[in-house]
């Protein structure tokens, strides 16, 4: 199975270089560019044919390890590899 | 007293802070590598700056899964004392041996001064040789130091005396544009509740040789053996 991890700065706090991406876009012409999130993309191939149990593991591998969730908010998807 | 300085791949701070002890302090020190665990006969163990297994995921994660760090959680809930510096505090808020998480600098920029610190709490075992509210002029040199913690911890934070050190303008004056990277209520370093797990930003090893222009990092670690003797 692989896990896609999808990891951006939570909500109100800052993000430098959303911030900086935002300004550059605008000063390329995206005028109705409102706000930039800079987050991570993640995969994880792991061998497990059961989709609950990857999913699982997903939450486990998020909470010790691959998001902090004082500054990061998560979504992911478990899919055939 | 016998300090341990722990070193992970993309510690870079590791032998500086080996030498001030070494030299400086007059102090037995070793340097422990990241997959040890035999660190039982230390009386403190410092991690120091440095960019650990290359900051990848988040600056101090990936040391904060290794061997060492597992062991150094274990000598802290019995008491051990443990200080990190930069890259060491970072470990030490990932490992959750401090509260908070520390967030790129608020600019986006690398910042690398000399900077203003004042002293919030003077008794603990890392600033006993200070005073209450004392100006210390210690280097920073980070991206990430931007410290953040919520409102309900930081308040307990600050009634239990955690908050040690805020950025401040030369008169001790905590300001805005004395806060070099956006921390929250411009707090430089704290403690866990028992006070035995100290972590700050600035880099006091850089601040231990009247050639390196200040002294004032010497406080803090000459406190350490005051608190230990």
């Amino acid at each position: 199975m692989l896990i896609k991890f999808f990891i951006k700065p939570r909500k109100g706090v800052l993000d430098p270089q959303g911030r900086a991406v935002s300004e550059n876009l605008r000063s390329l012409g995206f005028n109705n560019v409102k706000d930039v999130k800079v987050g991570k993309y993640i995969e994880v191939y792991v061998e497990e044919n059961d989709r609950e149990k990857a999913v699982e593991q997903a939450k486990e591998m998020a909470k010790k390890a691959l998001v902090n969730d004082l500054i990061e908010d998560y979504q992911f998807e478990v899919v055939e590899d | 007293m016998r300090f341990g300085v722990a070193v992970y791949p993309g510690s870079n701070c590791d032998y500086d802070t080996y030498r001030v002890i070494r030299d400086v302090l007059k102090e037995d020190v070793q340097l422990i590598d990241y997959r040890s665990t035999d660190i039982e006969h230390y009386d403190c163990i410092i991690l120091p700056g440095g960019f650990s297994f290359g900051d990848y995921l988040r600056p101090g994660t990936l040391a904060s899964h290794t061997p060492l760090t597992g062991a150094i959680k274990d000598f802290a809930d019995r008491g051990g004392f443990v200080i990190g510096i930069c890259n060491g505090f970072q470990i030490l808020t990932e490992a959750h041996l401090l509260p908070g998480a520390l967030m790129p600098n608020i600019h986006g920029k690398f910042v690398c001064r000399h900077q203003y610190l004042r002293v919030e709490n003077a008794d603990t075992p890392f600033t006993n040789q200070c005073e209450e509210g004392q100006i210390l002029k210690i280097p920073i040199a980070h991206h990430d130091g931007n410290y953040f913690v919520d409102e309900d911890t930081l308040r307990k934070m600050e009634d239990n005396g955690q908050i040690i050190l805020r950025y401040c303008d030369e008169f001790g004056n905590i300001t805005e544009e004395a806060n070099p990277n956006g921390s929250i209520r411009n707090i430089a370093g704290v403690s866990n509740e028992k006070k035995n797990v100290f972590g700050l930003m600035p880099h006091p090893e850089r601040a231990s040789e009247s050639i390196l222009g200040t002294e004032d990092g010497l406080y803090i670690l000459r406190s350490i053996l005051e608190h230990h003797s």
